[in-house]
């Protein structure tokens, strides 16, 4: 057992949950107890949803404690086939079902036989992978899944396409900054003159994915998403995949001139060189911003950053290579992967914290005193707490963190967004920091705290006690209209009753 | 509480899949742990049961809450560790962190279905530590949402004294000294204090509401005469109330029927059963049940309840003749709908998880008689409703207001339907005289907020008449 109060990557089915739900005509189905469906308030609060979610649940309830699950699961199942006529239903277990060991995967097959859609069962250990494991795992289950369908009908198409083009792996829902991130992405395989052959899983159908063959090769910008069916697709395919992260100005240069070298040995004679020269000098103002004034005033500043592996090395190394800031500690929570976050930060960073413990987050930080934090929600609050700025960066995230205006953290445009991030941050400290030296921005005492300071009205012990119940920020305004009240009645003393006999009155 | 037989037989009662959407009744320790300001609750359960709680609570849980998960691990699931140990150590921790006066650990699925024995750790482990360790079994395999309190409240029953405390002279003398202190103040307010109450036998309330909900409620009956001699929950855990054979009790919220049960049952307490006090005809006729029981005349609540609704008209003018559509997730469905009936709204469907006939029977034959003096159909109450059909129902009755659990209310806005965050009912004060009009501010601030943008012209806003 372990005592826990805040956890940064969520339990394995919300993972499946986001890859299911994220392709278009896929239904999930969850084995699990009434209130599990979470997932669908996320979706639907988060995400500003317009459909509804295709999630439902398979109930857990006493009776299938007592008898087994039955024809349940398989009555869900076919039941949802005809409803709603999805392409695939994934049903998926949670930690209840995990214990039960029910033989899902025979539910699946015996629902399979009378179901038009395919069935299948979201192979992911509830107690050994967590959220963002489990999301990596279902997708290339998925792809696996219809790329054997696909060759066993004899239909996987084995021609590429005459120009050169792409998958873009990753992108799902509930992802931080998951949509805008795709639209850069599609904007920048443009003006390479790279074609988008599939996105995947967001918006895809599971009967494109026979296609993913055709493209020249796979972009995979997140470490955690979508690796395991890259990988899966060049084994089979020999299809080679770019794996490289595109945010901030060197790594974005980097993407590409692998995503150059990766086309070129397929015979596209491609030179980017001029495109990276003419973005990074005058496009992007990333650049341009590390040289100017500003930017100067940040150097040797101390910062923290932490969160998933691919957000904490990427901005890790935008802080220290293209802006001089110290970062003092990098850290993720995502244990697994370890090896390949250390390998990408050490050179940047003077610790590395691989931990997804926030108490010992919070303690890095107050050991530090960074000038700013970039972390996840999380941090933002241990900032507020020790009044130190955070920018987010990372996913576990709230709804502030899924805006409408257009803020992609990759390719060009990502850049720009990251230099506001980050100094906004910056700056925001230093005028607190100088606030506090000089005293406040008001040099004189507030003498009276408000208006009705000369009142001839006596509150009684157990009114002023309920009135010191009510929130500070409108005390004032009952303060008066109680009195008001009391006034026109002629009471003198305004006890409890007298101030919620004001309050219907008034009608507020 | 022989009311089996007089529950009402015009009102239609129906059952369907029990697939929906609903919070986990864990989520009980969001308002409990603040209601009850000296415990501690413990979740013990898994990863699912901390991310729910995390996203469930927001900011919430930023603030140094007093609840924790006790993340189980596979050694925890396979017994390869020891239940006893793994909870002393993590208790000892929270002990010497917090030093609470109370550790209410809530069993989830994960506990039941592991069998792990809870009930009977917590009296050695109490014994060990010093500190009482209260068990509620508030997991989804058995309940829903607000039925968490109900587990909790039902085991914090047990816990209350039997008799008071030997602290009676100690009252009376601080007593004294506030009687000096008010020594010129006005004459009538020192008299008021005993002999303002009738004698009756002790009332005992029960139910998790806000401080200042509680004040209300209490000065209401205080102007029947009537004394409420304890809360449960009270402030603190170590005021917990004196409960003697013989009390009576009376419930404020429609989910406590375990917690009434218990007092019946285990502490031979007589339960009031009435309506609850939500609404101001629910506040009424609960005050006028509890007279009933005591023999006294109720006076002033004519007055009292015409003034409130005179007070309310403005909302009343927006919703009157309009449809409202409960889907059900939160149990205060019955006496919400009863409420807006009474307001002139019609309801077709109130869905609700559960439904105890016997602890709503007052309630329910105040609905029905609603619903016949406003003329207005009597609604079909679903227990264990079908999201799926109720959306195939909704989509057919085009009912002008929807409340509703978040994971539908977005898609059906976008789909032109006016929704309510059922969710906010619980949070919102709503009980008593003076807090029916903030009811009606949430029902209202759809239709008010839809008004407003009604002239745009944009009221459905997905691509295809999507399926639902």
């Amino acid at each position: 057992m372990k005592l826990a109060y805040w956890m940064y990557a969520g339990p394995a089915h919300i993972g499946t949950l986001r890859v299911a739900s994220s392709f278009k005509n896929v239904h999930a189905i969850m084995h699990a107890p009434i209130g599990d469906d979470y997932f669908n308030v996320m979706r639907s609060m988060l995400e500003r949803e317009r459909d509804f979610t295709p999630v439902t649940t398979s109930v857990v309830d006493r009776n299938v404690l007592a008898r087994g699950s039955q024809e349940k699961v398989v009555d869900n199942i076919t039941r949802k086939d005809a409803e709603e006529h999805p392409d695939l239903i994934v049903l998926t277990p949670t930690c209840t079902s995990s214990i039960l060991q029910e033989d899902l995967q025979n539910f699946v097959e015996r629902a399979q036989i009378e179901s038009k859609g395919d069935v299948m069962l979201a192979d992911v250990n509830h107690y050994r992978v967590n959220e963002l494991q489990a999301a990596d795992r279902t997708l290339h289950q998925i792809v696996q899944f219809y790329i054997e369908k696909a060759r066993r009908k004899g239909d996987l198409p084995t021609d590429k396409t005459t120009k050169p083009s792409v998958n873009i792996f990753g992108i799902s829902t509930l992802g931080f900054h998951n949509n805008h991130d795709c639209t850069e992405l599609k904007r920048l395989m443009a003006a390479l003159g790279i074609e988008v052959n599939e996105v995947i899983p967001e918006g895809a159908s599971v009967h494109n994915i026979k296609n993913l063959s055709r493209a020249w090769f796979n972009l995979v910008p997140y470490r955690e998403l979508g690796l395991m069916s890259v990988q899966y697709l060049e084994q089979e395919f020999g299809q080679p995949y770019v794996d490289v992260t595109p945010m901030g100005v060197v790594e974005t240069a980097r993407c590409i001139r692998k995503i150059q070298s990766v086309i070129n040995a397929q015979g596209a004679n491609v030179d980017y060189e001029a495109y990276i020269n003419e973005q990074t000098l005058y496009v992007s103002q990333a650049a341009w911003f590390s040289r100017s004034i500003d930017c100067q005033n940040l150097t040797g500043k101390k910062a923290v950053v932490y969160g998933d592996s691919t957000h904490a090395a990427a901005i890790t190394k935008v802080l220290s290579r293209e802006m001089g800031i110290h970062v003092v500690l990098a850290g993720t929570f995502c244990k697994y992967d370890e090896e390949w976050f250390r390998e990408q930060v050490s050179e940047y960073c003077d610790e590395v914290l691989i931990t997804d413990d926030h108490g010992a987050v919070g303690d890095a930080i107050a050991r530090i005193e960074p000038s700013a934090i970039f972390g996840t929600q999380m941090e933002r609050h241990v900032g507020k707490r020790l009044d130190i700025p955070c920018g987010v960066i990372s996913a576990p995230i709230h709804v502030q963190n899924f805006p409408i205006g257009y803020k992609p953290f990759v390719g060009y445009e990502g850049t720009n967004q990251l230099v506001d991030l980050i100094y906004n941050s910056f700056t925001l400290g230093m005028e607190d920091h100088l606030l506090e030296i000089f005293g406040g921005h008001d040099t004189k005492d507030v003498i009276t705290k408000g208006i009705s300071a000369d009142s001839d009205l006596a509150w009684s012990k157990d009114g002023q006690a309920e009135l010191n119940k009510i929130p500070g920020f409108v005390r004032g305004k009952v303060k008066r209209n109680t009195e008001k009240f009391a006034r026109d009645r002629n009471i003198e003393v305004i006890t409890a009753e007298v101030l919620y006999a004001a309050k219907e009155a008034v009608g507020a | 509480m022989t009311l089996a037989e007089t529950e009402p037989q015009a009102l239609n009662f129906e059952c369907e899949t029990g697939n929906y959407h609903t919070f986990c009744p864990i989520s009980c320790v969001a308002w409990l742990y603040q209601k009850i300001e000296d415990s501690f609750f413990l979740v013990i359960g898994t990863k699912t049961c901390g991310y729910f709680l995390q996203n469930a609570m927001g900011v919430m849980i930023f603030a140094e809450p007093r609840y924790a998960m006790a993340e189980l691990e596979e050694g925890d699931i396979s017994a390869q560790l020891n239940d006893y140990e793994e909870l002393k150590r993590l208790c000892l921790q929270i002990k010497r962190d917090r030093n609470p006066s109370v550790i209410v650990w809530i069993g989830t699925c994960t506990t039941e279905i592991i069998k792990m024995d809870l009930e009977g750790l917590a009296p050695r482990l109490e014994a060990e530590l010093g500190i009482p360790i209260v068990v509620a079994r508030a997991n989804g395999l058995d309940y829903a949402f607000t039925q968490g309190e109900d587990t909790v409240l039902a085991a914090m029953v047990n816990r209350c004294p039997d008799k008071p405390l030997a602290a009676e002279g100690d009252k009376e003398e601080r007593n004294a000294i506030t009687k000096l202190l008010n020594f010129g103040r006005k004459k009538e307010e020192i008299a008021t204090s005993e002999s303002e109450y009738v004698d009756h036998p002790p009332l005992v309330l029960f139910g998790s509401l806000p401080d200042p909900v509680v004040t209300q409620l209490t000065l209401e009956l205080k102007k029947q005469g009537i004394k409420v001699s304890g809360w449960l929950p009270a402030k603190r855990y170590t005021e917990l109330p004196v409960i003697e054979e013989g009390y009576y009790v009376s419930g404020v919220n429609p989910f406590l029927s375990r917690t009434a049960t218990t007092f019946m049952r285990r502490r031979k307490c007589k339960l009031i059963g009435a309506p609850f006090p939500i609404g101001p005809d629910g506040t009424r006729a609960w005050i006028e049940k509890i007279c009933s029981v005591f023999g006294i005349e109720p006076k002033g609540l004519d007055d009292r309840e015409a003034q409130i609704w005179a007070g309310m008209e403005d909302y009343l003018q927006l919703i009157r003749g309009k449809s409202v559509f409960f889907m059900g997730d939160n149990l205060l469905e019955i006496s919400l709908a009863r409420f807006l009936i009474r307001c002139g709204m019609s309801c077709p469907e109130i869905g609700i998880p559960y439904m105890d006939k016997r602890y709503q029977a007052a309630e329910l034959t105040l609905l029905e008689k609603t619903c016949h003096e406003m003329g207005v159909p009597t609604p079909r109450i679903v227990e264990k409703p079908d999201n799926y059909n109720q959306l195939q129902r909704i989509t057919a009755l085009k009912p002008d207001l929807v409340i509703t659990g978040m994971a539908h209310a977005n898609p059906l806005e976008a789909r032109g339907i006016n929704t309510k965050w059922s969710v906010e009912f619980t949070f919102a004060q709503i009980h008593g005289f003076t807090n029916a009009r903030d009811i009606l501010e949430l029902v209202t601030r759809p239709l008010r907020r839809n008004t407003e943008l009604k002239d745009l012209g944009w009221d459905k806003l997905v691509r295809e008449e999507a399926k639902v």
